[in-house]
């Protein structure tokens, strides 16, 4: 097997005390909490940090819970929690539909949701998840918290707005009234990332849309926000038609890149196929909530 | 660096590298051979033990990131004698034939059943997908937890009498 | 109580009598082992497919504390082991010295204390490349600006790897072309895939200078053969190497090959004077040992009044860098000429001419049966091309063409002599069994909604158990198997066989055969194979060969071992030989069958110093070497429903029906557990397994990340059905299983994608694999071969 290069390694106790050591190891420090990004990366040699700060002794941040009128989830809530969280399925039951397609069972009892929104993959499905249900996450540093939106976490390819010496601690959800949700995946297999993936979230009032949030996956150097779709939606009522747009505009909008998982012209027409179908189901649910 | 940890009941201490994939902690400092290994990406299961009752790939954690867990490994299926309904349930249905990635799926299996005694046949599936066998194609791995599953809930009967 | 049915003496569905060690994670796997003193080699690889050696640095490595030694191909040069001979008569680069030639060849060998010292070390070898413009497409091989690969070899002017390959009648097929009154034609692709055992590769080497033995540990499929290949290789007396291999994690055809890393374990074993273990990572695996397939075909088919009457196909084989492909020496094609198929054809013709490309050596791999695997997607695919011009059920075009049961044993026009079979039946069982007029209904249907639902199906017949030593060898060595019976004191017996069983159960079915023709009960048969010192010279496990060659060596050798049990008994029993009748495990005389000797009874005399009979040795024992007088040939029909999403084209397998006939089934439970194998790689195969190249021959998918295997969540419960077809020359009349569900599956899933969307989108092929990237640009209009 391949194995990693040599590291020193250290357990954190604290948030503050693994702040504190990712400040004092410096750039080539990584926290590592699920493991099962950086790891594989470590083995095939693509990272090479100097200092390991493990952070799964840090209970504090691995919740689920309602707080005002917020959904709040701890960095540190593994994917099966995810999963399993009727709260979630309740609220958001987007996250149901992205974790039954993320990874494997066995990965999913140990990767994170900080993990994955840190790693920044743009095919994460959790990133296009909280992007479309317009999520605030919380970045810990040592002079304090900074809360910031999904628009401005993701930077770029494997990059976050989590600075040196900083931690993701948190994600915020407003729980607004009106509101659905869904994810859809192509993949070749099974635990595969997404050929391409779109995460939908609708707001109703009465019969039409208040408010949308759609992202897609996989389909560009990092997360991508449709906010020319969004435009469009707001004030609408749900339509065939109007889906059919918002498709367009789903394909037109992302920028995938040709490789094994598919061509160009396949990924922009797959986005959009599966942002209308994310929206009827997101749309479905808003106006269906029993079912 | 030292680390400390349950393997198969035993508390085990031993000096690592903090490099040491679990794995071969398991395999080498510990001769446990039972966790194998095949491939260098987390995709294949064959490493898969148990860490507090839940199902990891071995391969992707560091022995250091389990001190102070519970480690399970096949190993720990037969007690004084007795093999797990697991490993009954592999035998009776045909569920092995290189036996390669036997261990990975006997450790998911006890996994699952541990949490969802009588899952569905799409409830099986889905826990072993982070599994590969080449040799079976599943349907008799599918068919043996599923009686370890029904032969569980007997010995279960059979104590609570 | 147990009944013969739960323990059957003889043929029957018998647990495994394997089962326990692997159970308790007991089984002893190559990477299991340990032994005093050993060292760790690690492979330094080139990054490039094609590139001049300028200079290699060893000196930052060497100084490493944990490295033993580095060895280069310079070192292999004075020890004579730089290059080695191949299965095909070509040679390979051990450690490339001049040039390297595809992306992962091996250049340098450290040898370390432990496995991450070494992992650490490759990274200290200074390898100075200068690149050179790669061929990696066979069908731009040939061209006169291709650069060329093998300037190692002297006279070679191009990447010819070997010449045009011919078989059948091309008078005859002209003929039958010019008579037909349809004809249709495919360009037609089986890509480069890969076998990828969940076990990957490795082997420790111990060489004990003193007394010369060099000890092996090495799970192979045919490790007699390697055995003689080492001591040609290292120029060690062969009877002074053992190997053994233990339990193997899945072979496949990609443990038959003798591997660089195997030669340099040697190699360091003998120049460290210690034990030396190699074990290679799963991307090590993926991109140098023993590819599958990618065979590019041009085909065509013909047919007259409704009937198939020839095929003509004109094949380049992509071998890679180095022509290394297994298959017997007169067959430098293996027998992809059984592409004639199922069909009664008035004439075919082949040719097949192989090619040098910048990427791993291989081709022959992964169940395919020497080549059969390409030949029946190709003849499968065809004759579903035939159905479509024709507008005519594919079933019914099969029927009304197949060879008929009273034409058997029946001579194709390519040379083969099938043994048995009733085609119809099988594909009638199978058509019951998918109830395939209501499948059509429902396709019908669905396809009326918009949904896109697709039925396949294929038929195929298999040439396996190589083979007759009048016909066939590899690298001169004969490929007949061997097999030691003795029976104990005790009435227990040992059966040594020359097969290498890599997870087919032979522990419980070689033992199954002892006691259908003996009497003892199978867990009373302890079956030894896996040690040269200790099993009978033979070669070894692939091409479903291991019930064919060995198993009708083990029935011959328990015939012989009978046969003296009669002689004993008739001295026991005071009575003539001729006069004693056998029931399964007892002599008893005709006429009076109170009075008769067990086995056991028997065997205990044996033993004992009462007196034998005239002339007859004590002991009761045989050995035979058995020789195939013919391959055997199982078939089988199969049929795949597919739900194809017309707006993704994703393609799920929901339903697949196989009905094999491998002749007489020995454990009914192992032939059905290798069926649901092998359909599960056919539909990994059809689906997503696929080794991709850029044009600098950069692999694009050496991990288990990219080269995708099936899940559980890609297989459906699989159907299985049977006929039994003797085979007629077999002592057991079995015909051997292990390949046949790998060769039929992938045509019938290609059909299926296919007649889900030629109706609708006019789609009439699609290369493999049918990934929804794939699936989608056909259903453009825009089908598009992999590269």
């Amino acid at each position: 097997m391949q194995t990693p290069a040599a590291f020193e390694y250290e357990r954190a106790t604290s948030v503050e005390g693994a702040i504190a050591a990712l400040k004092e190891r410096g750039s080539g420090a990584r926290i590592v909490a699920g493991g099962h990004s950086l790891i594989p990366m470590m083995k095939l040699r693509l990272a090479t940090p100097s200092h390991l700060v493990d952070i799964n002794d840090l209970a504090e941040l691995d919740y689920i819970r309602a707080e005002g009128d917020e959904v709040r989830i701890g960095a540190l809530t593994r994917h099966v929690d995810l999963l399993r969280s009727d709260l979630l399925a309740d609220r958001f039951p987007i996250f149901r539909d992205a974790e039954q397609v993320i990874a494997d069972p066995v990965v999913r009892t140990r990767g994170t949701i900080g993990g994955s929104l840190c790693q920044a993959d743009a095919a994460e499905d959790l990133s296009a998840v909280c992007a479309a249900l317009k999520a605030r996450v919380v970045i810990r540093g040592s002079d304090g918290e900074r809360v910031v939106a999904m628009d401005d976490f993701h930077v770029g390819p494997y990059m976050t707005a989590v600075g040196d010496g900083e931690l993701l601690t948190e994600i915020r959800l407003a729980a607004r009234p009106g509101a659905g949700s869904a994810h859809e995946k192509v993949e070749r297999r099974a635990g595969d990332w997404a050929i391409a993936a779109a995460s939908a979230a609708v707001w109703m009032e009465g019969p039409t849309i208040a408010d949308a949030g759609i992202a897609l996956a996989a389909v560009g150097l990092t997360t991508i926000h449709l906010g020319r779709a969004e435009e469009l939606l707001r004030g609408k009522a749900p339509g065939d038609d109007l889906f059919a747009q918002v498709a367009q505009i789903a394909s037109e909008d992302c920028s995938p890149m040709a490789d094994g998982r598919g061509p160009v012209d396949y990924k922009r027409h797959l986005a959009g196929v599966l942002a209308a179908r994310a929206l009827t189901r997101a749309t479905t649910r808003a106006l269906h909530p029993e079912v | 660096m030292n680390v400390t940890m349950s393997v198969n009941g035993q508390r085990v201490t031993r000096d690592v590298e903090p490099r040491q994939l679990l794995v071969h902690f398991l395999r080498d400092t510990l001769d446990l051979t039972g966790t194998h290994w095949g491939c260098d990406t987390s995709n294949c299961g064959a490493c898969v033990v148990l860490m507090d009752g839940k199902p990891l790939k071995s391969c992707t954690a560091l022995a250091a990131m389990c001190e102070g867990h519970e480690i399970r490994t096949v190993e720990s299926l037969e007690v004084d004698g007795r093999l797990d309904p697991v490993q009954q349930g592999f035998h009776e249905h045909h569920a092995l034939q290189c036996g390669f990635c036997t261990p990975g799926m006997m450790m998911t299996a006890r996994g699952l059943l541990d949490e969802n005694p009588n899952p569905t046949e799409e409830e099986i599936r889905v826990a072993i997908s982070g599994g590969i066998c080449r040799c079976t194609g599943y349907k008799n791995i599918v068919a043996a937890i599923r009686w370890a599953a029904d032969n569980d809930a007997l010995a279960r009967q059979e104590v609570s009498g | 109580m147990t009944t013969t049915a739960d323990r059957p003496i003889g043929f029957g569905r018998l647990k495994r009598k394997e089962d326990p060690r692997f159970i308790r994670g007991q089984g002893t796997y190559l990477d299991d082992i340990k032994l005093p003193g050993m060292l760790h080699g690690a492979i330094l690889r080139s990054p490039y497919a094609h590139a001049k050696i300028v200079s290699i640095d060893t000196s930052r490595a060497l100084v490493h504390p944990n490295v033993a030694a580095v060895v280069t191909a310079k070192d292999l040069e004075t020890l004579g082991l730089a290059w080695m001979p191949t299965i095909s008569y070509d040679t390979q680069a051990v450690l490339a010295g001049d040039k390297v030639r595809f992306q992962g060849q091996e250049v340098a060998f450290i040898i370390a204390t432990d496995e991450y010292s070494a992992n650490d070390a490759l990274a200290l070898i200074d390898v100075e490349y200068e690149p050179l413009p790669a061929v990696v497409n066979a069908r731009k091989a040939l061209d006169p600006e291709a650069p060329l690969i093998r300037d190692d070899k002297s006279g070679q002017r191009d990447n010819l790897a070997s010449p045009t390959w011919e078989a059948g009648d091309k008078e005859a097929t002209d003929r039958a072309f010019a008579e037909a009154d349809t004809v249709v034609s495919r360009d037609i692709i089986y890509p480069r895939c890969h076998p990828a055992p969940l076990e990957t590769c490795g082997m420790i080497a111990d060489f004990n200078p003193e007394t010369g033995q060099l000890d092996i540990y090495n799970g192979n499929q045919a490790p007699h053969a390697h055995r003689t290949v080492y001591a040609h290789v290292a120029g060690l007396a062969e009877h002074m190497i053992r190997i053994k291999c233990n339990d193997i994690g899945g072979g496949f055809g990609n443990k038959v090959p003798v591997y660089p890393g195997y030669v340099c374990a040697i190699a360091g074993s003998i120049v460290a004077g210690k034990p030396v273990k190699w074990v290679e990572n799963r991307s090590e695996n993926l991109m140098s040992t023993g590819f599958a397939r990618d065979y590019v075909m041009r085909a065509e088919i013909c047919s007259k009044d409704g009937k198939i009457t020839g095929l003509r196909v004109d094949t380049i084989a992509d071998h890679g860098a180095f022509d290394s492909t297994a298959q017997p020496t007169k067959f430098p094609a293996g027998f992809f000429h059984i592409v004639c198929g199922s069909y009664d054809l008035h004439a075919a013709h082949v040719q097949v001419k192989a090619v040098y490309t910048n990427k791993a050596p291989g081709g022959v791999a992964y169940r395919c049966s020497f080549r059969i695997a390409e030949a029946v997607y190709l003849v499968e695919r065809m004759v579903d091309a035939l159905a479509m011009e024709l507008k005519v059920d594919p079933v019914e075009l099969r029927m009304g063409s197949f060879i008929a049961p009273e034409q058997f044993p029946y001579e194709t026009t390519t040379g083969w002599t099938y043994d048995s079979g009733d085609y119809a039946m099988a594909m009638r069982v199978a058509m019951d069994m998918a109830a395939y007029e209501d499948l059509r209904r429902e396709q019908a249907e669905k396809r009326a909604r918009g949904e896109l639902m697709g039925i396949g199906v294929s038929f195929f017949t298999e040439g396996v158990g190589a083979g007759p030593r009048k016909h066939m060898d590899i690298l001169g060595l004969a490929m007949n198997d061997g097999a030691d019976l003795r029976v104990h004191g005790n009435g227990k017996a040992v059966v040594s066989i020359s097969a290498q069983t890599q997870g087919q159960g032979h522990e419980t079915t070689f033992a199954q055969i002892v006691a259908e023709e003996l009497g003892i009960p199978p867990e009373d048969v302890e079956v030894r194979h896996g040690d040269t010192d200790r099993s009978p010279y033979g070669l070894g496990t692939y091409g479903s060969r291991s019930t064919p060659v060995s198993g009708g060596a083990v029935a011959v050798v328990s015939r012989k071992v009978r046969d003296k049990a009669r002689l004993i008994a008739s001295t026991m029993l005071e009575t003539r030989p001729e006069d004693l009748a056998w029931e399964k495990g007892r002599w008893y005389v005709k006429g009076d069958p109170e009075k008769g000797a067990m086995i056991e009874d028997i065997a205990a005399r044996a033993y004992s110093g009462d007196p034998m009979p005239e002339g007859m040795e004590g002991g009761l024992d045989a050995q035979v070497i058995y020789d195939p007088p013919n391959l055997t040939y199982p078939y089988g029909a199969y049929l795949a429903v597919v739900d194809v999403d017309k707006d993704t084209g994703h393609v799920k397998v929901r339903r697949f029906v196989a009905v094999d006939d491998c002749g007489v089934r020995i454990n009914p439970m192992v032939v059905e557990g290798q069926i649901h194998g092998g359909l599960a790689e056919g539909i990994g195969i059809a689906l997503m397994e696929v080794l991709t190249f850029d044009e600098e021959g950069n692999c694009l998918n050496s991990s288990f990340m990219d080269y995708l295997i099936p899940t559980s969540l890609e297989t459906p419960d699989f159907e299985l059905g049977e006929t039994v077809t003797p085979c007629p020359h077999h002592p057991l009349g079995a015909k051997g299983v292990g390949e046949s569900p790998n060769v039929g599956s992938p045509p019938a899933i290609v059909n299926a994608v296919i007649d889900a969307l030629h109706e609708t989108h006019g789609v009439d092929h699609i290369d493999m694999p049918c990934t929804p990237a794939r699936v989608w640009a056909a259903m453009q209009g825009r089908p598009e071969p992999p590269q």
